[in-house]
């Protein structure tokens, strides 16, 4: 039995220890709005947070989240309010097929609990793990360096828990 | 999908990953499985047994020198490590993206072998020393004497690596470069890792080592021979053609090879030289 937290609730799950997370989520815990694309860590469409820090679903083994704290793109809205990177990419049309949006959304939660005010070249670097075939990158990473900016830039800053 | 059945054995301390190691020569190891993961879904892996070291705490991260780096040392951890020479952080920028950067260790690097390891020729430059432990006991293995092969190691069955030491020496200027087909997730075509040190204007030693361009990571001892015992010359480069056995795989080509060792070798010269 592999026993984590997913998006703060307690899960246990039977599957092999060597199974992928990715598969774990999807299948075990019916959380489907982490995506498979490449299933060899080049595309980010899988990514989620382990501990707060953005991995591949597709290359982590079940096994090495027993016992951590996974946060999905499910997980990233709290109390019926989206979280600040999804309101912007709501604003800059930061999606045009959306299989790539939810990796973009969770390795952008991961930028900006690091660091809320990056400059496109660090949002660049952040997200260089995330491909968008319908090459949207200029409304994402607009999105993503504006997600913080504006009157609520302090409240919302401190809305993104630490990890 | 394809599900491996193999169990785990999940170590908690390196005497425990030894002990059940010694046992269990033939399972494989497991770090941050952002290469084992991919040979299990492609299927070219099918392991019995599988030793995970993840919980190793001890063999995470960097000291404070910056001179001992555990096997576990993740290149996420290398990039925020102010003790560690550009170049070598500079590397590790190289390896990936964020996500594999955060989950893929320079331990897999090293023991995975793969002539195109993006971190492989700055050990080569570095002299660092490779130290292997068993149940039998410890050995230090200098990088120059660990890949013996295309993909083999100097690894006993029963040995993990678990630490990589550096000796630096101040004012060594070090260089790192790697071409690919972008900045991030390329697996590189030529990866080159580069130190001078100069003294009264003169190179008293170099170290050049390349990746990709042979069956595995290589010092480029022509290019170093002819780079000793005067000031920086960029024309010292055009002897790497003696040092390289570059092929025509999925990646690149060999005369594309052969033109950029060459060329990124001889810039990074032309750069020490006007320093």
């Amino acid at each position: 039995m592999i026993r984590f937290t997913v998006n703060d609730q307690d899960v246990a799950l039977d599957a092999p220890p060597m199974s992928r997370l990715l598969d774990v989520l999807r299948e075990g815990a019916r959380l489907t709005g982490t995506k498979e694309g490449c299933g060899e860590g080049e595309c980010g469409a899988c990514t989620v947070l382990i501990d707060g820090v953005a991995v591949n679903s597709c290359l982590v083994p079940a096994i090495q989240a027993d016992g951590c704290r996974v946060t999905t793109v499910e997980g990233l809205a709290s109390d019926g309010r989206l979280h600040p990177v999804q309101e912007a990419f709501l604003r800059f049309g930061g999606a045009q097929c959306g299989i790539c949006t939810p990796g973009f959304l969770v390795t952008a939660k991961a930028l900006l609990d690091a660091n809320p005010h990056p400059t496109r070249a660090e949002a660049r670097e952040a997200l260089a793990g995330n491909l968008c075939r319908c090459t949207g990158y200029q409304k994402i990473i607009d999105a993503v360096t504006e997600a913080l900016a504006g009157p609520d830039v302090d409240a919302a800053a401190t809305s993104t828990p630490a990890c | 999908m394809l599900t491996s059945p193999a169990p785990v054995h999940r170590a908690r301390t390196l005497a425990d990953a030894l002990a059940w190691r010694a046992t269990h020569p033939h399972a494989t190891v497991l770090a941050g499985g952002t290469d084992l993961m991919v040979f299990l879904e492609l299927g070219s892996a099918n392991p019995t047994s599988v030793l995970d070291l993840w919980g190793c705490t001890e063999l995470r991260g960097i000291s404070e020198d910056g001179r001992t780096l555990g096997a576990l040392t993740t290149w996420t951890d290398m990039v925020r490590h102010p003790a560690l020479p550009v170049a070598l952080r500079d590397c590790a920028r190289t390896v990936g993206a964020p996500q594999i950067q955060n989950r893929g260790t320079i331990g897999g690097n090293i023991v995975n072998a793969s002539p195109a390891g993006d971190s492989l020729p700055m050990w080569l430059v570095t002299d660092a020393t490779f130290e292997l432990a068993s149940v039998r006991g410890v050995r230090q293995v200098p990088a120059s004497a660990f890949w013996l092969g295309y993909r083999k190691t100097a690894l006993a069955p029963d040995e993990l690596l678990v630490r990589v030491h550096l000796h630096p020496h101040a004012g060594d200027r070090l260089h790192y470069r790697k071409v690919g087909t972008r900045l991030a997730q390329a697996i590189s075509k030529v990866v080159l890792g580069g130190r001078l040190r100069i003294e009264g204007g003169i190179v008293t030693e170099a170290r050049v080592a390349l990746g990709s361009v042979a069956p595995t990571p290589i010092r480029a001892h022509h290019v170093e021979a002819a780079l000793l015992g005067k000031p920086v010359d960029p024309a010292a480069a055009a002897a790497v053609a003696d040092d390289i056995a570059p092929i025509d795989d999925i990646r690149s080509t060999a005369a594309y090879r052969r033109t950029v060792s060459a060329n990124v070798i001889r810039a990074w010269l032309e750069g020490e030289a006007a320093a």
